[in-house]
């Protein structure tokens, strides 16, 4: 087997034993990338002369930190000192940060390499990654199909045996929901576990940093790198970080897992119904309780979520005016024509769209039936996971309605594509963590499981999502041979 | 004019709070560095940079609070204003909208001996924007520079209620709440740097109107000057309008300092939709009692106890405690002169007079004074002493304002010693008496003036040097 094709856990051992170079990870990574890159489009920019330098030091030094030697990759969202941040869009097309995101100087100085910047839907806006500003990325399963978003390429390249692992955000279900149609796992934290500083904000109170891994133990490796309190982000906090490998144990007897009714109704395709159910069945044969439960406020979670997303969006997104950095028009002859013409340039359409949903929604007159009444709806939200966390666990549900749909399928109307995140926006609005970790393939595509836990008991989720890989042997899922 | 009228009139404060570093970043706060020097990614409002608050703004606000009589609630927390302006990095400030810091409160003022009590609306924490720099005039400028040195600098706006009637209340409102922040140490309030700026919202109303009348508010009053020459012009101009049968419109007018006119800026049409929202980048606060019983505890003697002071331990009239006690840095004056000069009212009409005279004439501070409180009780006990007369001594006490020299040493460099010595004085008063007598001779026909004359010309004989006292006594006694 190569290099790239092994897991994190599985590199980390045969570098323990000498048996595999960080420039011989390196180097299979890169002909990876080399080979399939350009059917599957997951990067925005590579850093390859960096990564194999670093590699060479990895090795001369012989770096200890806990990654040390292996490669990553990060979504484009994240700021990188000294390499180009883009966020997919036009508007930050030639932006390099002086400045390094937590997250990925957490884990540069655990020794890891980044080898580049993964594409996204333009601002983390979008399901499918078909709205960046530069290319869309391939679904490594089908290259004719999207890999989800917004945090596609991160998703992909996962898949694809780009990078052993990558960071990406969720604010609706943008880790989640491309880590199901890619057949990986993905790790959206609860809201405040890992510092969102250096990572360019979506919707403040939704975004939060996480994991894309070929199993559960890599994404707990990954874990234990990345959260914890940063004095920098006032909203991460300060709760104690466990060591999320001593959940990696497959007892699950007796654990109490909630079914929710709302989430297997009308548009959730029934094969994936069906594999859901089925892999609920194998938690109830391994010893766990599994009843249904009832999340009554769960569809008006879609409608609020674009309220708060769009109207936190449409003010942090509006420091770009091409005042400071990024895209400016130069030839408006005044000041107002100049931000106008620069964001009209800068930003694709859908940002446009959200941009404009949201200054709607908060505009004078409009704020108590609009954004008021969706921070009302968010409290009833929470509310419901609550009583259903007093008996249970953790919730367990699919991710996505379907499995990854057709390139350019969805592009025309965006409330069909705002559908896909149905399942996993209400996570975000409780500010809960949630997971989604393969359970099988429909017509050979992925099916995603979504684990929900408790506010700060990604542990529980971790546990659960490594009994099933144990009790179902469905563990690092590989595209078929051939497809890329 | 058909009717009286009568002005309402409201105050925004700004007042920057007095910090080493900003709101929301470890930039300094330092007034006057090269433009663009204090910056960093998060004042300067880069992608995916996070505010972080800074507990001393919180700390001076809360003091602010309670010497304003403010309740300080237990929960407040911070909102995004949104608006587009190139000198506003993140295109939005973070500001605090329907849940402030300090909510209410008051503060005294005097005019005429008659004490008003003016409400306090609310005050809240925000941070300053930068600045913009244009190249020549704002109306023909080709392009403008930013200078984000400011962007991120802690303010606390005060609003006040609408309870001021006149131009001079609002400039005595807007000077008492200029002495309690000295005095409580929150602010530098210097309002030519612009440290402490404010806004005035003004309307008029026929007396005994109860609803009031539609407001202008008057932005870019730098001065206290300004503050009420441009109220009173605001005023006269609405109750023009209003008599030539004009509607008042709601608008931003801005205060031209060189027509000594208010102009507008943009009508309430125009005005902004700041689609207030929580900012979720900050956590709500949670203030303690006990944090704020620590502040209230440890409280700097305000202004008005410190008038009281005055007025009641040296006998000094209200107007003279008022005015000892606008800034902190006057009643310390005051307060070291009388220790070695104890006769209060002297030390007081001295430093009313004199120097506060010579203070605005050069646009000086009393903390920029070349001499201390030593040197004017020294000079006041020289006059005591017959050593100087009072005349002798105005001059000497310019010399001391102009050179900062002690006043000993400025009467042995100039020989300014008065002549009391009577032997001295009347060989000159004998001289002079022999080259008058057409002036002696009217005086003796009960000529009043004549007596002055004769006195002139004995000073001037003397260089001014002779005591003005003894001289009188001696030439009557000799005509």
């Amino acid at each position: 087997m190569e290099l790239f094709e092994l897991t994190l856990h599985e590199l980390l051992a045969l570098h323990r034993n000498n048996q595999a170079s960080a420039q011989e990870i390196t180097d299979s990574v890169f002909a990876r990338i080399h080979q399939v890159e350009d059917k599957v489009k997951a990067f925005i920019s590579l850093d390859e002369e960096n990564a194999r330098l670093k590699a060479k030091a990895a090795d001369v030094e012989q770096w200890s930190g806990k990654i040390a030697g292996i490669p990553f990759g990060l979504k484009d969202i994240f700021c990188t000192r000294g390499l180009r941040t883009t966020c997919a869009s036009k508007m930050l097309e030639n932006f390099i940060p002086t400045y390094d995101s937590t997250a990925g100087a957490r884990l540069n100085e655990a020794g890891g390499l980044l080898v580049g910047k993964l594409n996204m839907d333009e601002f983390a806006m979008g399901s499918s990654t078909e709205q960046s500003a530069f290319h869309a990325t391939h679904n490594p399963w089908d290259l004719m199909r999207v890999p989800g978003g917004s945090s596609g390429g991160s998703a992909a390249a996962v898949a694809a045996g780009e990078v052993p692992f990558a960071l990406g955000t969720d604010t609706g279900g943008s880790i989640r929901q491309p880590a199901a149609f890619c057949g990986v796992v993905g790790l959206r934290p609860t809201y405040g576990r890992v510092s969102r500083w250096g990572v360019i904000a979506y919707a403040s109170s939704l975004d939060q940093v996480g994991v894309f891994a070929k199993d559960v133990e890599d994404c707990a490796l990954v874990m234990n790198l990345i959260a914890g309190r940063d004095p920098r982000d006032s909203t991460s906090l300060e709760i104690e970080v466990p060591d999320y490998t001593a959940y990696l144990n497959a007892d699950i007897k007796g654990m109490r897992i909630a079914c929710p009714r709302e989430y297997f109704g009308q548009g959730v395709d029934a094969g994936i119904q069906d594999a859901v159910k089925k892999a609920l069945a194998k938690y109830e044969e391994a010893g766990a309780i599994v009843e249904d439960v009832s999340l009554p406020h769960s569809e008006y979670a879609l409608p609020a979520y674009y309220l708060v997303a769009t109207a936190e969006a449409s003010a942090n997104l509006a420091r770009f005016d091409g005042v400071r950095y990024g895209l400016r028009d130069t030839q408006a002859d005044n000041v107002v024509d100049m931000f106008s013409n620069s964001r009209s340039q800068g930003f694709g359409a859908e940002v446009q769209r959200r941009i404009m949903l949201g200054t709607y929604a908060l505009s004078s007159g409009y704020y108590d039936a609009y954004y008021l009444k969706a921070l009302k709806v968010r409290r009833l939200i929470y509310e419901d996971f609550q009583k259903v966390f007093q008996d249970y666990d953790l919730v367990i549900a699919p991710t996505t309605p379907t499995t990854a749909f057709k390139i350019g399928e969805q592009t025309g109307d965006p409330l069909t594509l705002y559908m896909n995140d149905i399942l996993t926006v209400p996570i975000n609005m409780a500010g809960l963590p949630g997971m989604s970790i393969p359970c099988g393939l429909l017509n050979g595509l992925p099916v995603g499981l979504q684990l929900i836990g408790k506010p700060f008991d990604e542990g529980t989720l971790i546990k659960a999502a490594y009994a099933y890989e144990e009790i179902s042997g469905i563990r690092h899922l590989k595209p078929q041979q051939g497809v890329i | 004019m058909g009717k009286d009228y009568e002005v309402v009139i409201g105050l925004e404060v700004h007042a920057e709070l007095k910090t080493a570093s900003k709101i929301f970043c470890g930039c300094s706060t330092a007034f006057g560095a090269e433009p663009n020097t204090q910056v960093c990614p998060v004042c300067s409002g880069f992608p995916g940079m996070l505010p972080v608050l800074n507990e001393k703004v919180v700390e001076l606000a809360i003091i602010t609070g309670l010497a304003l009589n403010s309740e300080i609630p237990d929960y407040c927390k911070f909102d995004r204003k949104n608006y587009f302006y190139p000198d506003l990095p993140k295109a939005y400030q973070i500001s605090q909208f329907d849940l402030p810091i300090c909510k209410g409160g008051y503060l005294d003022i005097e005019i005429d001996g008659e004490k008003k009590r003016i409400g306090i609306t609310r005050a809240h924490m925000e941070e300053d924007a930068g600045k913009l720099v244009h190249q020549g005039n704002i109306t023909n400028t080709t392009f403008s520079l930013v200078d984000l040195n400011r962007s991120g600098v802690p303010l606390l706006e005060i609003v006040s209620e609408p309870e001021m009637r006149s131009a001079r209340e609002a400039r005595v409102y807007m000077e008492k709440l200029r002495a309690i922040l000295l005095f409580a140490g929150v602010s530098d309030c210097k309002m030519q740097e612009g440290s402490l700026r404010c806004d005035a919202n003004v309307s008029v109303r026929p007396v005994g109107e109860s609803k009031l009348g539609t407001r202008a508010e008057i932005k870019n009053l730098n001065s206290f000057r300004s503050l009420e020459r441009a109220i009173e012009y605001e005023a006269r101009r609405q109750i023009e309008a209003i008599e030539d049968g004009e509607e008042i419109i709601q608008e931003t007018r801005t205060w031209d300092e060189d027509k000594q006119a208010t102009r507008s800026m943009r009508s309430k049409e125009e005005a902004h939709d700041y689609r207030y929202f929580p900012e979720p980048d900050l956590p709500p606060l949670q203030i303690s009692r006990e944090w704020v019983e620590k502040l209230a505890a440890a409280m700097p003697e305000l202004p008005d106890k410190a008038s009281q002071r005055l007025q009641e331990s040296f006998g000094l009239p209200s107007y003279d405690a008022e005015i000892l006690t606008l800034s902190p840095e006057s009643l310390a004056f005051f307060d070291q002169c009388i220790e070695l000069y104890p006769q209060a009212k002297t030390v007081s009409n001295w430093m009313m007079g004199e120097l506060s005279r010579l203070l605005n004439q050069n646009n000086m501070e009393i903390g920029d004074c070349r001499f201390g409180p030593a040197e004017l009780a020294r000079l006041l006990s020289l006059i005591d002493d017959g050593t100087i007369s009072g005349k002798m001594a105005k001059t000497i006490f310019e010399e001391m304002f102009n050179s900062g020299e002690a006043p000993d040493h400025i009467i042995k460099e100039q020989g300014m010693t008065q002549i009391s010595d009577q032997d001295t004085l009347l060989k000159v008063i004998d001289e002079v008496i022999a080259a008058n007598p057409v002036v002696v001779e009217d005086f003796r026909n009960g000529k009043d003036k004549a007596l002055g004359f004769l006195v002139g010309q004995i000073m001037k004989a003397t260089k001014g040097q002779a005591n003005p006292g003894v001289v009188n006594s001696l030439l009557k006694e000799r005509l």
